[in-house]
């Protein structure tokens, strides 16, 4: 039944593909397809249904290779249920509840089959929980994984928490302190973008882009436009490809900047998160000494960027960066010399090598558990194609982990902007984008601060968009910080999840 | 120990002296639009057409914007062939009404302190429950961020609060997400009276990017009663210090004359 692995084609990642081209599978092939993948250690960044006919929903899967830097993209056409891949194949599991929660295809014996967002289905009539048309949906009402026993209890946490902070409801399943299990669920910052996008590119596409997850401005615009891009073969000038890498290396130092503060702050180490506070400002207002604002907003559009950093201005930038960076080298060093500190990180929520691989996690969270895996050298784009940024691991997989590889990429990610702010090559800002290749679908990946941004756009014959997928880097970590709760303490908690960090509206989009 | 003092002398002393002295700004901030009617051609609509919210509005000879549903961006003052919309740098925007946040480039009416009784109890000591409901995180980030030692929220007596029971009010961030209305109302329902509400950035005062979408209400408004308007997407961190500030009746009152542009330029 399985398709050989050598079968299936490798396109490069910036080629938009005919929908016509794309290998239709019969499922069992489709299946076989999947497993020999990423068994081989190919990933999946993409699995979504989109409706053929008011009975079918076609299934496409993006696979990527890490190991050549090339994807492979199959499809095959389901109608209301089919037999689920997840038990095989670990890491689609919450790509198959979001085609069950859109499509009402129910992927049966699939392990925890429950809405992730709680919206009607797109495709009324048929419902994976057999809810009827117009009926309310309340957001986190389903079926929670209970454990029994007399000394057992359950703690609910959210939507609306303690701290400034977006809305998810949390449950865990407890022993006096210890937790047995946590389980995640979202969807009250859901908003309805992926929808909202069809028909476009218009006028308010770069706002949704923009705010999806608005503390990944830079790094989810970048995305769409490297679809746009691919889908009108235009590529950007080379110095808006380095200002694009300058201004997503600066969200990534701010963010990653904050949360070693945030993560002081949970252990009550209180220099560090005084001295990093402050300090991610100073990385949020070197974006808005270019753009103007401290999110990146209006930096990056389809053929290049709107803002230059000409000499002065560079130089201005790197002598206010160079600072900033030795201040956070000390604020660190105070972290990792504290005993206390450290004694608090390490074997706490710790999320195996395993564990990680097989649910797909990526970004600090993947390469604090020891996995290799970075966009920007294994699927290089724009800047990244010319400049390395070094994948910096740990392989402890506990909240140290996730800490210490923050502080190797905040080193690595100074390093690369003031590099890249001393040497921008003299082109111009921007080029045209011309129409987009009609009946086609483009994947752009980009290494967001918190992993793997996918976009994938599908147009329709006029070269509009038909179809758009956005998956957020916490689209496949929200169940590693669940993974990490196992067997700690209650308490632990809130410093899990400040080492994940993830990112609520961009997982309810 | 000696590390940690000698890290301390480091990193120095960094909390700003606003309000005595004014806050520095990006020269590329966007600040207050300013516009300029006269220098609309006959029946132009190319701002509003551009406008990604419809934040302009046009017609009858006038050119006014919505900085509730403004974004901050560029497309107007980009897409404008007369140069008659750019930005100010005046970060002071916020508004105690809906209507006050339509600027017509005249100048612009600053926001008005609490009066009487609430006034009174929360002049001095305000506790906010913040309540995210759609918000993309820009906002709530740039909240969150005067309570670091940049701005030392807490010396002007502004405090966040874990819960609504504890809070004199909510600070309301993104448009209201149909997921989100029940809770919110909880939210509101359970902050002891009186209590006043506080809609920060284009989402939690329009909708913002989110105006009219299905799955969404169009900001705090639509649910509950909104005291403070603080425009901007995210407001600067700056803006919504000075809103706060202003409704506790902390700074003067006054009104704004028509501020010099921008520094122009890309």
């Amino acid at each position: 039944m399985a398709t050989s692995y050598a079968q299936l084609s490798r396109i490069p990642l910036a080629e938009a593909v005919r929908l016509a081209d794309i290998p239709r599978l019969p499922l069992e092939a489709f299946r076989g397809a999947l497993f020999d993948e990423t068994n081989q250690g190919s990933r999946v960044a993409a699995l979504f249904g989109r409706p053929q006919s008011p009975q079918l929903v076609r299934l496409y899967a993006v696979l990527t290779h890490a190991v050549d830097g090339t994807i492979s993209l199959i499809s095959c056409d389901v109608s209301d249920r089919y037999e689920s891949f997840t038990p095989a194949c670990p890491q689609v599991h919450w790509f198959e509840r979001e085609i069950a929660e859109q499509w009402g295809v129910v992927p049966e014996g699939h392990p925890w089959l429950k809405p992730i967002r709680f919206h009607a289905s797109y495709r009324p009539g048929h419902d994976a929980w057999s809810r009827t048309v117009g009926a309310t949906i309340w957001p986190s009402v389903t079926d929670f994984f209970q454990v029994e026993g007399r000394e057992v209890h359950e703690v609910g946490v959210g939507p609306v928490h303690a701290g400034v902070i977006e809305p998810g409801h949390f449950r865990f399943q407890c022993h006096g302190e210890h937790v047995f299990h946590l389980e995640i669920s979202l969807g009250f910052q859901h908003r309805g973008i992926e929808r909202a996008l069809i028909g476009g590119p218009n006028k308010r596409t770069i706002p949704f882009m923009e705010t999806l997850a608005g503390d990944t401005s830079i790094g989810h615009t970048t995305a769409y436009c490297q679809a746009i891009e691919t889908l009108s073969r235009r590529q950007p000038p080379l110095r808006a490809q380095a200002l694009r890498g300058i201004a997503l290396e600066l969200e990534r130092l701010a963010n990653h900047t904050g949360d070693l503060g945030a993560l002081a702050g949970d252990v009550g180490y209180l220099p560090t998160m005084a001295y990093c506070g402050r300090l991610r400002g100073d990385f949020l207002n070197a974006t808005a000494a270019i753009c103007g604002n401290r999110f990146g907003r209006s930096m990056v559009r389809p053929g290049g960027v709107l803002w230059d950093v000409d000499a002065v201005r560079g130089e201005q930038l790197a002598s206010r960066l160079a600072p900033a960076l030795v201040d956070v080298d000390g604020a660190a060093e105070l972290l990792w010399n504290s005993r206390s500190v450290v004694t608090r990180f390490e074997d706490t929520g710790r999320v195996t090598k395993e564990v990680a691989e097989a649910l797909g996690l990526v970004g600090p969270a993947a390469r604090a558990s020891g996995i290799d895996r970075d966009v920007r050298r294994d699927f290089p784009s724009g800047i990244y194609r010319f400049a390395l940024v070094p994948a910096m691991l740990w392989t402890t997989g506990d909240v140290f982990a996730r800490a210490y590889v923050r502080w190797l990429e905040i080193q690595r990610s100074g390093q690369f902007v003031l590099e890249q702010l001393h040497a921008l090559p003299a082109t111009d800002l921007r080029a045209e984008t011309g129409p987009l290749a009609p009946d086609s679908l483009a994947v752009s990946l980009v290494e967001g601060w918190r992993g793997e941004i996918c976009h994938v756009a599908i147009t329709d014959q006029a070269g509009a968009c038909a179809h758009y997928k956005i998956v957020d880097p916490s689209f496949h970590n929200w169940i590693g910080l669940a993974m990490s709760l196992r067997d700690q303490a209650i308490s632990d908690f809130p410093l899990c999840n400040k080492s994940f960090n993830l990112s609520y509206c961009g997982h309810d989009l | 120990m000696f590390n940690v003092i000698a890290q301390r002398l480091q990193q120095g002393f960094r909390t700003s002296a606003y309000p005595k002295t004014e806050p520095q700004l990006p020269d590329r901030f966007r600040g207050l639009p300013i516009v300029d009617a006269t220098k609309c051609p006959d029946g132009c609509q190319i701002c509003a057409d551009a406008c990604p919210t419809n934040a302009m509005l046009t017609g009858d000879g006038t050119l006014r914007v919505d900085m509730g549903r403004c974004l901050f961006c560029v497309e107007c003052a980009t897409a404008c062939p007369a140069g008659a919309v750019s930005y100010s740098q005046e970060y002071r925007l916020a508004s105690r009404t809906r209507e006050g946040l339509i600027t017509d480039g005249r100048g612009f009416e600053l926001a008005q302190a609490l009066e009487g009784t609430t006034r009174r109890l929360f002049g001095r000591s305000l506790k906010l429950r913040q309540v995210s409901a759609g918000g993309c995180n820009g906002c709530e980030a740039d909240v969150n961020v005067l309570s670091t030692v940049v701005f030392d929220l807490a010396r002007f007596g502004i405090q966040f609060v874990a819960s609504p029971r504890h809070a004199d009010g909510l600070l309301i961030t993104g448009p209201v997400t149909e997921n989100m209305r029940f809770a919110l109302e909880q939210t509101y329902e359970a902050t002891p009276a009186p209590k006043i509400v506080i809609a920060v950035g284009a989402c939690a005062i329009s909708g913002g990017p989110y105006i009219d979408l299905e799955q969404t209400h169009n900001g705090a408004d639509s649910v509950v009663p909104v005291d403070l308007y603080i425009p901007g997407c995210p407001p600067h961190p700056w803006t919504i210090l000075d809103g706060l500030l202003r409704l506790l009746g902390r700074l003067e009152e006054g009104s704004l004359e028509r501020p010099a542009p921008a520094a122009a330029g890309k």
